[in-house]
């Protein structure tokens, strides 16, 4: 909510805010859905967040007949934590000292919300999309990531069925972790790509 | 075209009635570089350009069809394409290795082995939608 909207000062509904309230009521009226299920399902969006994610990072570093499934088909894998993910098919593509692996949708903003929730803002701007797959390294060295020479990079463009996680390189010291600490480290950028996980200071 | 019950596995088989598929992985393919009008998957940048195929993800419906609000069958195989990005962008910044992977419906590739078998109709105009 805007700061305009705070104090309480009337403001214009947008163009696609006022096409989706038509819409939502004519589905109501028409008895094609309820407002009931319509609120449940913003609420279980909203629930979703990259805690998950981190969850099926975590248990994959510790468990690898885990590990080989994720890779080999994440929708099961996750089903076999217990995780619910209706329509999501999956590919966890994987970091390693070799290759560092980079998310972006071109075309929209596919993302596996069921794992990480709602996309950030940037990723579904133009300037990321058009540059994530034109200059990946120039694009991560602002998010702070460089990349050494040595390592390939590989991006991922999700144009049709398929929806991508990476999953990122266990940082050193994190030895002898449990998977709840393990998971804490790992952030919703790092399994997009633009970000290691890494242990905070002390 | 031949088709085929179901998807004939892939990392996400489906029960689709589909299109038989015709790569498989390694094999280099190129990317069509039509410009149908509709709602289309293939990005324009990729257009053109050559790739190994990485993997078939299983068959799904035509996009350009379900967009038409028709049912995308036969579905068509879907695989993941890797390209180099040398090879996408001839002044790319950075290394040789670096690669770009797209998810491709098969009606949008050509094998590049030759041959008459080798080639398909290329994707035809969906009728326009009525405005």
């Amino acid at each position: 909510m805007s700061a305009q909207q705070d104090r309480g000062e009337y403001q214009a509904l947008t163009y696609f805010q006022l096409m989706e309230v038509s819409l939502r009521e004519l589905l109501v009226e028409k008895g094609v859905v309820s407002e009931q299920a319509v609120s449940d399902t913003v609420e279980d969006m909203r629930r979703r967040g990259p805690e998950t994610g981190a969850r099926v990072v975590a248990k994959a570093w510790v468990d690898a007949e885990f590990k080989r499934l994720l890779l080999e088909n994440g929708t099961r894998a996750c089903e076999a934590m217990g995780i619910d993910v209706p329509v999501l098919k999956l590919v966890v593509v994987e970091n390693t000292p070799q290759v560092h692996n980079m998310i972006v949708c071109t075309l929209c903003s596919c993302y596996p919300r069921m794992l990480l929730g709602i996309p950030p803002d940037w990723y579904k701007s133009r300037n990321y999309r058009s540059r994530a797959v034109r200059e990946p390294r120039a694009v991560l060295a602002e998010f702070g990531l460089q990349i050494a020479e040595d390592v390939t990079i590989r991006v991922h463009d999700s144009t049709a069925d398929m929806r991508y996680m990476v999953l990122p390189m266990r940082p050193a010291g994190t030895e002898g972790w449990n998977e709840a600490r393990l998971a804490s480290i790992v952030n919703r950028d790092s399994m997009i790509g633009v970000a290691v996980p890494t242990i905070p200071k002390p | 075209m031949q088709e085929v019950a179901g998807s004939a596995g892939g990392q996400y088989p489906t029960s689709y009635r589909a299109v038989a598929r015709r790569f498989a992985p390694g094999e280099r393919v190129r990317v069509r570089a039509t410009a149908p009008l509709g709602h289309i998957r293939t990005p324009f940048y990729i257009r053109g350009h050559v790739g190994v195929i990485e993997r078939y993800c299983g068959a799904f419906p035509n996009p350009e069809e379900l967009a038409q609000m028709r049912d995308g069958l036969p579905a068509q195989p879907l695989y993941r394409v890797r390209f180099l990005q040398t090879e996408v962008w001839p002044d790319y910044a950075g290394e040789a290795n670096d690669t770009i992977d797209i998810e491709i419906f098969q009606h949008w590739l050509e094998g590049l082995k030759g041959g008459a078998d080798e080639t398909s109709p290329p994707p035809s105009d969906p009728p326009r939608a009525r405005p």
